[in-house]
Parts: structure tokens; C-alpha cells; sequence
């Protein structure tokens, strides 16, 4: 089959590999028919995240059709399926609690060691994201294996478009859980840093959960434009002082709740940003993390930072004393997302969420490596990549 | 949570003697404890079995089953040798523990205790701990590398698969196809 893969940093190619086969028996093998690059796929792209090999298979926003099931699999050839990109068990203590990227069990044993050196415990195994997740290869592929298949995918109605249920897998349920993690009450004013495809569904999300008011910030002009029309308001931090402006847009209190959706590669030509970029490219830090710090400082006093941006180690100037002398609640992790699947899909369904509007770019699996590149070198016009695999190649 | 309230002389606190800081890590005792979603009953009754436990251990060849209390354990070394000792149940407490030790003539001799107690709502907490005594001379030294290749990060792995067996039915691989499996099996 021909797929996706990551050879170093900005270098990813279309390689023929071996198809997938069942292994153990609560597999499938899902033939793709749509799958998107992500934001924390440019991570991989940048060579921020360690254990990466040449040649790993990328993706882990997919869908498709079944083609093949192990015997304990209950999905039936044909249906049409969605996958989130969290590999978890179903039946560990954490899946038990529906904390699915917790799962004890959807990674194998000898990859679990380097996240319990870096993070106390492993977490749950993911799709097209190194070796410290796992190892297992993505959906950005003609094909994919699926562990765990009677747990993770969900099976959605046949006359429903791939583009309007394929975020399913992880932009929608995060964005949604971001929300949910701000502990947003009717009322309140959520600002939300970063308004890539996270950003604009926790946008969507804190309005459906009663936000009054919520304020964008970014600094690509297309992508606040899209945070607008769902009645955010817009910071565009290249014009605007951001903290003066919150302070002044809340009357002087601070936004009650706050969203990183950003991450480890803020932009933005900050002091400590730049300190950051210097530690990175010099390997004495990893992370960037001007949002986070801006979003600490801005939140109201009690406040709540809900951040489901990705971070990946150390930081430096974290502002600890900020966080403990006004009291607020942190909530972040990887998305939960069997979780939040079935009652997204019916808000789909039901048309109460709008997922189509974010796809700027349709492209054919074997252009995928453009789209990397379209996707990393101009954020502002491309919000999101979507790969068919028999998506007519783009004449040259 | 122990009726005990002081500490017993020579005990400096509650941590198990396997966590003290003059133990080695990769030295000749360690123990690690694991919590699996399932009745204890049920994993002591596999791991009870040694026909059970070779697709789950890194490096064992094969267990072969001798009579109720002794099997014989054959392990991969390098060089495409291998090595091979009996090993003896010298105490078995149904549904909670297992010791074993291996029998005199052992080229390496070891023995281990794996416990198994259910704790509320979250399964059974098993624990196992395992002692070695690598021999000196040449074949001594092969054995030891083997067994010091990070014993307690092997049985920790190994104590993880018996976990995912237990708890879902299989082994997580990210092996994308049987070949790749067999090349990381081998
Ligand atoms: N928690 C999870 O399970 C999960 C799942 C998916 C993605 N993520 C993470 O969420 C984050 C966002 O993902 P995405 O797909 O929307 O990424 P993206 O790269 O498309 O969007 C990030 C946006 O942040 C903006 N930005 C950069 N610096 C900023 C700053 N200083 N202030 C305000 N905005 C700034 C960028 O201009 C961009 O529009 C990433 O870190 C990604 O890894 C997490
Ligand atoms: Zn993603
Ligand atoms: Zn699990």
C-alpha cells in the first residue's frame, strides 16, 4: 500500500510499505477513505517529539470503510467508521473511568518504559505519533491496523459525508473537552489562545456550553475571521496588546476561564518566546510556551485554565506563583475520545455543531507531503488538510 | 491504615525493604507490583500454570511442565545458546501466592514470590519479587549480563503483559503485519 511516512524533520514522504494485516483478535483493517493533518502533526513535521523513526507511518485522523476483522472484533465488513486516535482497552481501571488516553493496556509493555522515565506512568497508546505512544503506524495510508477494534470506532450512518464526521477522531472531541474543562457557567467569558481547527471547535463548544462571551486570539486575519462567525470576538496579538486588551474587554477582571489551544510552537516574537527558541534549537529546552504564561496571567482571579494544547517536557518560567496566589484550576490531558464520540456524533447529526467549515484543503494521499508543507509554510489560509486516498492527483 | 503505630526497631518507615536505598536496582533483589482489573482466583490460576507464562516473559525459550511443583525453564543467551534450570513451587497458597525456587543444581540459582490481593474496586494488586545469585566463571557471566539486563525493567515488562492478557484478552503489538511480529518476537 502507499503511505504517509516521516524520514526527519520537514521530510516526509509517499512510501510503498507492506499492507497491514490482523494480528490479534480484537483487530480490523479499515480501508481509508479520508484522513487530515493535524496540528500536532506539524510537532512531528518540526522534530519536537523524540522517538520518532525513519520510515513511522503519520496520521491519526481517519476513517473508512472495514475491510477485515479479527474474530473478537465486533465491526462487520462494510461499515463505515470513524477512529479516534487514542488506542485504548476497554476494560483497564482508567478506560473503566472513561479516561481513555489514560488506558493502562493500548500500549505495548516494551514502549511503556520511556514514558514512565519521562512522565511517572505511560499513557494509552496512539496512532502515528513515535514510539514513546506506542509505535504504531498512522492513518495517513491506504490502510491501517486497529487494535482494540470493538472499543475504538465508532460506526456512523452510511449517508453521512466522511468530511462532516471525520474530526470525530480527534479535533472535535478536543476542542469539546477543552470547553468542558474550563468548568465554563452561564455568564462567563472564556478566551481562547490559538484558532486552529482546536481553538475554533472549543469556541463552538464554550458557546454551547453557556459561555456569554468569548474572545479569539491569534494572529492569522483568515483564522480569526473563522472564531468571528461563531460569535467570538478577535485579538489579533500582532496588532493588539493581548493582556491590556483582556483586562479592558472584562472590566478589569480577567476571562473567567481560559483555553490554551496553541502548544510547544507559539509564534509570535515575545521576549520569553524567543528565550524558548534559543533553549530548543540549542536542546536545552523543548518547549515554547508563551500562551500558556499569557493565559495564566490574564485569567480572572479562582479562574479556571483548561489546556489541551500538547506539551511535551520541561518548561522554564512557568509562572507557578501567578497560578497558586490566585487560586486556579488546571485541567488538560489528551482527549478522552471514545468518550465524547457517540454524543458529538448525534450533535452532527442533529446539525447543532458545523465541522465542514474548516476544510480549506482537499488533496490526494500521494500529494500528503505538500500538504505538510502548505499546511506548516501558510497557517493563515490552511486551517485544514483533509487526504483522500483515491482523491484525484492534482495536475502539475 | 495497620493497627501497628510505631514503627518495628530498625524500620526507618512503611516503604517495602525492595524501595531502600541500599538495595541496587540491578542488583540480585527486586520486586514490582502491578494492579490488574481482574479476580485474583483467576490470576493465580494462570500464572499457576507455567504453560501460560512463556508468551508473556522477554527471553524464555520455553517452560516445560515436569510434574505439579517443577518445570524446567530454558532461556535464549547470546550467541544462539541457551540456558536451562528446573525450577520448584516450595510454597503454594491458592488464589494468593506463589513461591518458587530454583532447584540445587541451577546455573543460576533464583527463586520468587508473586502475591495476588484483590483490593476494592480495582482488581488485584499482584506483586512479584525475585531474587538471583549469578555464579561466577564464564557461563556465569553470560547468565549475568542476561539476568542484569535490567531485571527489574524485564519483570516489570513482563508483568505488563500478563496485565494486557489478562485484562483484554491479548499482548499489545504495534506490529503491523505477522512478519514484523516474528522479527519482534525473535
Ligand atoms: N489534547 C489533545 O488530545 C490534542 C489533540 C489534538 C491537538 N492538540 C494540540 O492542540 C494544539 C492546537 O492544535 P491545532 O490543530 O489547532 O494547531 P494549529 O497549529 O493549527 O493552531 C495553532 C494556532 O495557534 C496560533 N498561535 C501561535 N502562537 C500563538 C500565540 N502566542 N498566541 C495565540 N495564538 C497563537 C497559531 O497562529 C495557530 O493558528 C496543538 O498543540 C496540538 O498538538 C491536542
Ligand atoms: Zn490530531
Ligand atoms: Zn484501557
Amino acid at each position: 500500500m502507499r503511505a504517509l511516512t516521516w524520514h526527519g524533520k520537514h521530510d516526509v514522504r509517499v512510501d510503498t510499505v507492506d499492507d497491514p494485516e490482523i494480528i490479534n483478535p480484537r483487530d480490523a483493517i479499515i480501508k481509508i477513505t479520508a484522513t487530515a493533518i493535524c496540528g500536532s502533526d506539524l510537532h512531528l513535521y518540526d522534530g519536537y517529539i523524540p522517538t520518532m523513526q525513519a520510515g513511522d507511518i503519520l496520521g491519526h485522523e481517519f476513517m473508512g470503510e472495514v475491510v477485515e476483522t479479527g474474530p473478537k472484533s465486533t465491526l462487520r465488513k462494510g461499515q463505515k467508521v470513524v477512529v479516534p486516535f487514542t488506542i485504548s482497552c476497554g476494560s483497564c481501571y482508567h478506560c473503566g473511568k472513561h479516561q481513555y488516553s489514560a488506558c493502562d493496556n493500548g500500549n505495548p509493555a516494551d514502549n511503556q518504559d520511556i514514558g514512565r522515565e519521562l512522565y511517572g506512568q505511560p499513557m494509552s497508546g496512539l496512532f502515528g505519533y513515535s514510539h514513546m505512544t506506542g509505535g504504531y503506524a498512522g492513518g495517513q495510508a491506504e490502510y491501517v491496523r486497529v487494535p482494540f477494534s470493538d472499543v475504538g470506532p465508532i460506526v456512523v450512518p452510511d449517508h453521512i459525508e466522511d468530511e462532516k464526521v471525520l474530526f470525530l477522531s480527534d479535533i472535535l472531541p478536543t476542542g469539546w473537552m477543552a470547553a468542558e474543562n474550563a468548568q465554563i457557567e452561564p455568564g462567563d467569558t472564556v478566551a481562547v489562545w490559538g484558532c486552529g481547527p482546536v481553538g475554533l471547535f472549543a469556541v463552538q463548544s464554550a458557546f454551547l456550553m453557556g459561555a456569554e462571551r468569548v474572545i479569539a486570539i491569534d494572529h492569522f486575519p483568515h483564522r480569526l475571521e473563522l472564531a468571528r462567525k461563531f460569535g467570538a470576538e478577535a485579538i489579533n496579538f500582532e496588532e493588539t496588546k493581548t493582556y491590556e486588551a483582556l483586562m479592558e474587554m472584562t472590566g478589569g477582571i480577567g476571562p473567567d476561564a481560559v483555553i490554551d489551544a496553541v502548544g510547544l510552537e507559539a509564534h509570535g516574537f515575545f521576549v520569553d518566546n524567543v528565550i524558548d527558541q534559543i533553549k530548543a534549537s540549542m536542546f536545552l529546552g523543548t518547549d515554547r510556551t508563551h500562551s500558556i504564561r499569557q493565559a495564566i496571567l490574564a485569567c480572572r482571579k479562582g479562574g479556571r485554565v483548561s489546556m489541551p494544547a500538547v506539551y511535551g517536557g520541561f518548561v522554564d518560567k512557568f509562572p507557578l506563583g501567578a497560578f497558586m496566589e490566585k487560586g486556579l484550576t488546571l485541567k488538560t490531558g489528551q482527549t478522552h475520545v471514545q468518550h465524547y464520540m457517540p454524543g458529538l456524533l448525534n450533535a452532527i447529526v442533529e446539525e447543532k455543531i458545523d465541522t465542514t467549515f474548516l476544510i480549506s484543503h482537499r488533496m490526494a494521499l500521494e500529494d500528503a507531503p505538500k500538504g505538510y508543507k502548505m499546511f506548516h509554510d501558510n497557517q493563515n489560509e490552511v486551517t485544514k488538510v483533509v487526504l483522500k486516498p483515491d482523491f484525484a492527483i492534482a495536475a502539475e | 491504615m495497620t493497627s501497628e503505630t510505631t514503627l518495628a526497631p530498625g524500620q526507618r518507615d512503611d516503604a517495602p525493604v525492595t524501595t531502600s536505598k541500599s538495595v541496587h536496582s540491578d542488583r540480585a533483589l527486586l520486586a514490582e507490583a502491578i494492579t490488574i482489573n481482574r479476580p485474583a482466583q483467576e490470576l493465580y490460576a494462570f500464572w499457576r500454570d507455567p504453560a501460560n507464562l512463556a508468551p508473556i516473559m522477554e527471553n524464555i525459550q520455553a517452560i516445560e511442565k515436569l510434574d505439579d511443583r517443577r518445570s524446567r525453564w530454558t532461556v535464549k543467551a547470546p550467541a544462539g545458546r541457551e540456558v536451562t534450570w528446573d525450577s520448584v513451587i516450595t510454597e503454594d497458597v491458592p488464589g494468593e501466592a506463589i513461591t518458587w525456587q530454583s532447584a540445587p543444581d541451577a546455573d543460576v540459582a533464583n527463586s520468587g514470590r508473586i502475591e495476588f490481593r484483590e483490593v476494592a474496586g480495582r482488581g488485584t494488586v499482584v506483586r512479584a519479587t525475585i531474587a538471583y545469585d549469578p555464579p561466577a566463571g564464564a557461563l556465569g557471566q553470560l547468565i549475568a549480563k542476561l539476568f542484569q539486563r535490567e531485571p527489574r525493567i524485564q519483570t516489570r515488562r513482563d508483568l505488563k503483559r500478563f496485565k494486557q492478557l489478562m485484562e483484554t484478552g491479548e499482548v499489545a503489538t504495534a506490529a503491523r503485519t505477522r512478519k514484523q511480529l516474528e522479527e519482534e518476537q525473535a
